[in-house]
């Protein structure tokens, strides 16, 4: 079979299949290239030096120095000289505005190469010179880990009570009957569009009157109270665990508590990490509510306000800002490559089943 | 809990009319497990809303406490004549009308392209293209901002290519519209990804019966992907439009909160932030809370109220 196949010339219909994969992955590829250019701009821009980066003539997509020859204790530029036998790389040693004199940094003791033509028409050389120390400088003066570990007990501590009260919601919406159930989960739903800052002010303000600003509070306790998200998706998924197995377990005498941790969750662990990874990327992302309540605490800032005072403050370092923010997107942009296929179809369960 | 399932079982069967006993334990389990988000939703959502409410009709402000007192409807009359707060509605429709239709075409077709049988890898590209959207807001912007930089960026360097010069993309209350569209088109991931799982939803007999009548690629696009995905479309242009009024961290971490140039990023929400926690006005940033709740609800019924025209739920009744 296979052989007349492949002794058949391609049909038609084979050909523009093979052109239109070519075309359609292509477009893809351009369009990956795209979005993925200011990643590229940013680790370039980490690695820069400050010289590079206020001198327009360096080539701009890698970092590079000037490449310099010391020669009897003076550092001499090399520049990329036309001589007959090509275009050399010489490091110069006296220049004046008609000819300059060379020297070859592979053969240092040999005479004095002369050339005639205005210098500043040469083009430098160039290496490549990654500063890796920027990384030292941001960590130290973005003050990173108590950054991190900042946004990590926020995170951290928000999502284990998000994810635990949204489970009991969860389960209550899922596997009780009481009066106002369709009510109160319409209202549930409903919150999403809610705009958070019609509750902000109040919220604020009996904030700061039992003395919770400038704490991790505000930015914790709320999230112990469940949120629709989380609730509508575990609830999905709850309702698909056939209730045979919870009539099973309570004849067998188990409480609904004990319903919920030995049958619903053992096999809800995939909505449980998703659940997980979702809240807390939210809350390790969150920029509006540390802003307002954290204000006047720097110690307590997590990476997003940190990163942003962080930019306020450096703006004239564009190269160490974007060292900056190389690592704290680190973090997030690995746990998504690690856990993806969770991510994605997470996104799908809660955005389409509505 | 000690009564054996027998008992349950008739008890069950016995009792059709009214609440049996285990009902009503069941009923009250029901209360206990909703109670953590009962409880929040009273304590900070629906208190917090009708002090919003309250405090709308008074000066409060935090800084002079003592002087508190009834203003009426002064906040909601000053706010009519307010150029800051009409400059802020300006800014958010302006942004909104340019940024939902291009984002939706642009999630369309990354939707479009990552369900393409065509297309060669096409988990690897889902995940390339859903990534940006895992960035930070804050990080984000700053690499957004690095590359539209007139200087140093790679945007301006990209389109001297074409022999043209780029404007100035951050820095000029014209193009910092189209900049903050460019920058959203990073973060589609979510709606490229429901849109895919909607056309994923679509039965291909629908496909091959419109192949069969003639209809060609467009064709079966407009009248077969379109309306069996409208559901998605439908809750993807709710939240949209309702994030044009949240919109918040691009417009301050890009301009460092000062709504500039020419208070073109001033958006609804930044000027209710400033009001409230720069100015001190909270008395009157509760009347601008307000009047964004009544304009997210309005906008809302207005898209439940379109949606009977133009969304088709195919699956009704199925789940």
């Amino acid at each position: 079979m296979s052989d007349i196949k492949r002794a058949l010339p391609f049909s038609k219909l084979q050909q523009r299949n093979v052109l239109n994969k070519v075309l359609v992955t292509s477009l893809a590829l351009f369009i990956t290239l795209l979005f993925l250019a200011p990643l590229g701009y940013m680790f370039t821009t980490a690695l820069k030096s400050e010289t590079q980066m206020s001198d327009p003539g360096v080539p701009f997509w890698w970092p590079f120095s000037r490449v310099t020859f010391d020669y009897q204790g003076k550092a001499l530029e090399v520049y990329r000289v036309p001589t007959e036998t090509g275009i050399r790389e010489l490091a110069m040693f006296k220049k004046t505005r008609t000819e300059s004199w060379f020297i070859d940094p592979a053969n240092p003791t040999a005479d004095q190469i002369h050339w005639v033509g205005n210098w500043r028409l040469l083009e430098p050389a160039y290496k490549s010179d990654p500063q890796w120390q920027n990384f030292e400088k941001a960590w130290t003066d973005l003050n990173f880990p108590r950054l991190f570990v900042n946004s990590l007990i926020i995170a951290g501590v928000g999502t284990f009570g998000a994810v635990l009260s949204s489970i009991l919601v969860a389960y209550g919406f899922s596997r009780f009957n009481f009066r106002g159930k369709n009510a109160l989960f319409m209202i549930l739903i409903a919150s999403i569009i809610l705009p958070a800052q019609v509750t902000l002010i109040p919220t604020y303000i009996l904030f700061a009157k039992i003395g919770w600003t400038n704490t991790f509070l505000p930015l914790i306790v709320p999230h112990f109270f469940a949120n629709a998200y989380n609730v509508f998706l575990l609830r999905q998924y709850f309702m698909q665990i056939p209730r045979e197995m919870d009539e099973a377990a309570m004849i067998d005498g188990a409480n609904p508590f004990q319903v919920l941790t030995k049958v619903i969750l053992p096999q809800s662990i995939p909505a449980l990490t998703a659940v997980c990874l979702f809240h807390f990327f939210f809350a390790w992302n969150d920029f509006f509510t540390p802003l307002i309540y954290l204000a006047s605490k720097p110690e307590l800032w997590p990476l997003s306000v940190g990163l942003q005072k962080f930019n306020a403050l450096y703006g004239r370092l564009p190269n160490l800002i974007q060292t900056g923010a190389l690592i704290t997107l680190v973090l997030p942009v690995v746990v998504f490559f690690l856990a993806q296929r969770v991510f994605m179809q997470g996104v799908v369960f809660t955005g389409v089943e509505k | 809990m000690t009564i054996s399932a027998q008992e349950k079982l008739a008890e069950l069967k016995s009792k059709k009319r009214g609440l049996s006993k285990l009902e009503r334990s069941r009923e009250r389990w029901g209360y206990l497990f909703i109670s953590p988000w009962l409880i929040g939703f009273v304590l900070f959502t629906l208190i917090p809303i009708l002090a919003t409410l309250a405090f709308s009709f008074t000066n409060y402000s935090p800084v002079n406490a003592e002087a508190t007192r009834f203003v009426g409807v002064d906040n909601f009359v000053t706010m009519v004549t307010d150029a800051k707060v009409l400059k802020s509605l300006g800014v958010t429709v302006r942004y909104a009308v340019l940024a939902i239709p291009i984002s939706f075409a642009f999630g369309l077709g990354m939707a479009l392209l990552v369900n393409s049988k065509s297309l060669v890898g096409k988990d690897v590209f889902r995940t390339l293209f859903y990534m940006p959207s895992m960035i930070p807001v804050v990080a984000g912007a700053l690499v957004w901002a690095g590359v539209m930089n007139t200087q140093t960026g790679w945007l301006n360097k990209g389109i001297e290519i074409f022999g043209i010069s780029g404007p100035d993309w951050l820095n000029s209350d014209q193009w910092i519209y189209p900049a903050l569209v460019l920058i959203g088109l990073w973060g589609l991931g979510n709606l490229m990804l429901t849109l895919l799982a909607g056309m994923q939803g679509v039965p291909n007999e629908l496909y091959e019966a419109a192949t069969i009548d003639g209809a060609n690629g467009w064709q079966q696009f407009w009248s077969i992907t379109i309306p069996m995905i409208s559901p998605v479309l439908f809750y993807n242009m709710t939240l949209m439009l309702i994030g044009a009024f949240k919109y918040f961290d691009l417009a301050y971490v890009l301009k460092n909160g000062t709504g500039g140039p020419n208070d073109s990023t001033l958006f609804y929400n930044l000027n209710l932030y400033k009001n409230a926690f720069t100015y001190n006005l909270m008395g009157y940033a509760s009347a601008l809370a307000w009047v964004l709740f009544i304009i997210v609800l309005v906008l809302t019924a207005l898209l439940f109220y379109s949606s009977s025209r133009w969304v088709y739920y195919a699956g009704e009744g199925k789940n």
